[in-house]
Order: C-alpha cells, then structure tokens, then sequence
C-alpha cells in the first residue's frame, strides 16, 4: 500500500519540481488563469444550453416548484426543491461553479455573490425566494479576456494560493467599491473579515483592493 | 432539512393570519416568517428548526426607516441591517445602534439580515444547536449540557438551572439603552411591547424566548426622540477584533454637563440570557460625578447577580471594565 502511494506520488512530486524551476510569480499567475478559464468554460457550457436540458443533469425532487430565476443578466425557468439554496442552485442546476461551498453556514464567505448589486452569503438564501432579483456572480463580473479591475488586481498582487475563497473575496471586493468603507486598510479588513481565507492571503487581498479603490477613486 | 411549503405574500393580514395557525411562535413552531434567513436557515440545515411553512415576509411593505414627527424614529420589520447602520438620521441621532450593528456578524450578513429577524436572533449555546445534546431550550425537560460543559461564552446574568444561553444580538443590546418599542400585528389586533418586556429570562421555560403568540407579526420598531445633550456609543469585547460574538459588551447613551451625569441609559450583552438593561447602574450613575469611582459603582451594581459557570468567572470582571470603558468614552471632552 506504501509503496503505490510513493509510486502515485512521484509524478507529482517531479511536476511540482519542475513547476519550482519558474518563478512564484508565474506559477500562481498559472495557476490563477487556469482556474479562471475552467471557470469560462463551464459558463460557456450553461449559457449554450436551454433550461430544459440544464435540468436535466440532475434528478427533479418531488417536490420540486416552479422558481424563475435571473443570474448574470440571463433568465432561468426552473424546477427545484424549495429546500435548494441560492448557492446550491448556481452550482448544480446552473453550473455556475465559480461560487464555492466552504461551510455553508454563513460563515466562510466562500459563496458570496450579489443579489440586487449587494453582498449576500448565497448559502443562506433558498433559491426559490429569489424571483425579481438580480443576482450577480463571479462568471458575471468579467471574464480571462476581459477581466474586472478587482480580478485583475487579484491576479497582480497574488491575492491567492489555493484559490477555494477568492470567487467569493472578489465578489466582496468589487460590492465594497460601493460601499461607504473608510480609506485605512483596516477599515478594509474590518469589511472584509467575512470572507475567511485558510491560505492566509489576507496581505495581499487587501492591497489588490486597495489598488482598485486608489485606481477608481 | 425537512421540506416545507413556501408562501410568499405581500399583504401583512394574510401573513398574520396564515401564521396563527401555528401552535407556537416559539421553538418548534411549525409555521415561521422568513425574512433574512440568517438564523432561521443555518438551524433549519441543522434540523434544530424544522417548520413545514414558511412565509416569505420579504415583499410586505415593512422597509422604511423615517423620522417620526416627534423625533423618534420608525424602523421597518424588514428594513435590513446594513441600512439601518448606515442611515443618516441613525447615524446622527442614535450612534450607539449604529456602532452595535456594525460591530456585529459580516457586511454580507449585515445585508441580509432584518431588525425583525435580529430581535429574534437566536442563542450561539452550541449545545442548541447540536441535537445531540440535550438542550432544554431545543428539547425541553431532556436538561441542559452547557452547565456542566464548555461554558466559556454562555451568560451569567439571568441564567437558571434549566438554561444558561446567551442572547447573541449586538443590536438588541443597543435597543435595550435607547428604550425601544416593538410593534407587533396579531390575530387579536396591533399591540405595542417594551423592548426589556420582549425578551422572557429562561426560568422554567428556556423554549420562550420572547412574548410573541402564534401569527404575530413584528411590524415595525420605534425610537424615542434622542435625549437632548446625550452621547451613546457601543463598547463589544470579544476573542477577534472583527466577525465574533462579544464575550461582553456595553450600550451608554449619557447626558452629562460640567462634570455630573444627568441621565444614563445602560445595557450589557454578552453575559446576559436577554439583552440586559441595568437600572441598577444608571441609579448609580444619576446625579453623580462622571469619574471612575461612579462608574465603577455603576458596574458593580450591574454585576452584583452575575452568576458565573465553570468557565466563565472572568466575564464578572471583563463586563464590569467594559462598562467602565464605555462610561469614561462617553463622557470625556469631545
């Protein structure tokens, strides 16, 4: 058993040694894009198909409910459990994966997205409860080629290492643009202290904000 | 999570009257009013809240927050956190509700959240929330695990033998030192309720957590005109500086003029069951010079039937020099 795993663990272990022969820099501006353009395919992916065949991927729930929902500009006629959460229907009925799942219950951060151009932990909002809105998630606020400022300013400053939590950093970022958030950096973690980031990229997300703030402001 | 029927509405009657069907507006109620969803969906995931309805109270026309015309101010039952914080005339007339909201949950929170919602907030005790623990407060008569477990955060004012959970709000306690008033729509007509009568002590009914009864639906809250001359402010002490419950806070809201406090409106949180607003401090603190020996007396008064568990003795004191602070901060030289 040791021995296969030391086996399976080799390839890595050289992609990883090779991977140290570039500079930080690049690797996690590698890592970055790639993340960002798995994410553009998947959105891709969603916009190409009629509602009938998103649902289709999984399973209806008896007791599923007529829910119109609008995401990103796009109008969604869908059926789903009342009990759906407006983060679980982004991800698995709308694979809109850039919104993550970190402890789904409000906590993390990790799923923050915009309804009606306001922060909201879309884990604690039923899905259902959403007709009318505007709801806005990371796929909607700028794309690989055409990135917001605070995507951008995120990739510049290696705002990031693993990645998990900066969907929902960025969508935190870009609503403080609008919010009245004093100037200091730490009015800026006092606004941010609701996105929580295990890697401890905290330095680095507050300067990528604060570089979109003095760019804008 | 238990499936439920969801029920939206826009006319306050049918809400009401849809909701008195309940058996309970209590723990257990089976039929719930779902504004936010920041409490009531995190304890629906946890099976700790299980209602079979719920009534979207989102679009009722209860979002304003206005000037009323004696200078008070009316607060809409769904008027959201972060923009009753940000409000002009809070800001101006009422900076201790202000200060309290902010100093609580996230920005993302603070959005979705709604002042109804944030009166019925409930206990972080995380033996509530855990059904695998008994709670008397979740499950009454099964006992309560916290009296004789991790205790550190729980209350040690109102507590009995049956609950010791802490009311976590940090914009009740604020509510509590500026004297608000809850109104409520019921099956039986309109009523008004004092906020330090809308909170129950847990005594032998930890599950009563508020004098609400089947299909009441709060309203609205309302401020009385700020105390001329006052300054307020909320003082919350906790283990991080930013997105955590206090393990002691104060609301001040003084009158002071040449060195001798006229008026005093006082409530702690964090150490209480319920918002605690403490008559006996502002009897210490009237009429008395504004210095650190009246408000020490004042903070003893506050504390004198704090009843500390295994793990939070320290709370005594920590609430007692929060007090302290707060008083020193609301009456120095501007």
């Amino acid at each position: 058993m040791s021995d296969r795993n030391e086996r399976d663990e080799k390839p890595e272990a050289v992609r990883r040694y090779e991977l140290g022969k570039s500079t930080r820099r690049t690797f996690i501006s590698r890592l970055g894009m790639a993340g960002l353009l798995a994410t553009t395919a998947r959105v891709t992916t969603a916009f190409g198909q009629s509602s009938v065949k998103e649902q289709s991927a999984l399973a209806e729930s008896k007791d599923a409910i007529p829910v119109t929902l609008t995401v990103n500009g796009k109008t969604h006629d869908l059926r789903i459990d009342p009990r759906t959460t407006l983060l679980d229907c982004l991800r698995e009925h709308l694979h809109l994966t850039g919104s993550k799942k970190g402890c789904d219950h409000g906590q993390c951060g990790a799923c923050t997205v915009h309804i009606n151009g306001r922060r909201v932990n879309s884990c604690l909002c039923f899905a259902a409860m959403q007709e009318g809105n505007e709801i806005t998630t990371i796929e909607g606020i700028g794309q690989p080629e055409n990135m917001h400022a605070m995507q951008a300013a995120f990739v510049a400053t290696d705002a990031y290492q693993c990645g998990y939590c900066t969907s929902g950093q960025i969508m935190s970022g870009v609503a403080l643009l609008k919010e009245p958030c004093g100037p200091e950096d730490a009015d800026v973690k006092e606004f941010m202290s609701g996105n929580i980031c295990r890697c401890g990229a905290y330095q680095n997300i507050v300067a990528a904000i604060q570089n979109v703030r003095k760019k804008s402001g | 999570m238990r499936i439920f029927a969801l029920n939206h509405t826009t006319d306050p009657a049918q809400a009401v009257a849809t909701a008195s069907k309940a058996k309970t507006a209590q723990q257990g109620a089976e039929i719930r009013f779902i504004g936010g969803g920041t409490t009531l969906i995190d304890l629906m995931k946890l099976n700790v809240e299980q209602p079979q309805t719920l009534i979207d109270i989102n679009r009722l026309p209860l979002d304003k927050i206005e000037a009323l015309p004696d200078g008070g101010l009316t607060i809409g039952a769904v008027a959201r956190n972060s923009d009753l914080a940000f409000h002009p005339l809070v800001r101006k007339n009422y900076a201790v509700l202000s200060e309290a909201i902010l100093s609580g949950a996230s920005a993302q929170l603070r959005n979705m959240a709604t002042t109804a919602g944030n009166l019925l907030q409930r206990t972080r005790c995380m033996y509530f929330r855990d059904t695998a623990m008994p709670c008397n407060k979740r499950e009454p008569g099964s006992g309560c695990a916290a009296i004789t477990g991790v205790n550190r955060s729980l209350a040690i004012l109102g507590t009995s033998e049956h609950c010791i959970a802490t009311n976590p709000s940090d914009m009740n306690v604020a509510m509590a030192a500026l004297e608000a008033t809850v109104h409520v729509r019921g099956a039986q007509g309109e009523r008004k309720i004092p906020i330090a009568d809308f909170h129950l002590l847990p005594g032998n009914t930890p599950q009563r957590e508020t004098v609400l009864e089947p299909g009441d639906l709060i309203t609205h809250v309302t401020l009385p005109p700020p105390a001329p001359g006052n300054r307020s402010l909320y003082l919350k002490l906790r283990d991080r500086a930013s997105y955590e419950f206090a393990l002691a806070s104060a609301a001040v809201v003084i009158t002071a003029a040449n060195g001798k406090i006229a008026r005093a409106r006082i409530a702690l949180g964090g150490v209480g069951t319920k918002p605690w607003r403490s008559t006996e401090a502002e009897a210490e603190l009237t009429d008395q010079p504004a210095n650190e020996a009246t408000f020490r007396k004042a903070a003893d008064a506050a504390l004198r039937g704090a009843k500390p568990q295994s793990q939070n003795a320290f709370k005594v004191e920590l609430a007692k020099r929060c007090l302290v602070h707060a008083l020193k901060l609301a009456t120095q030289p501007a």
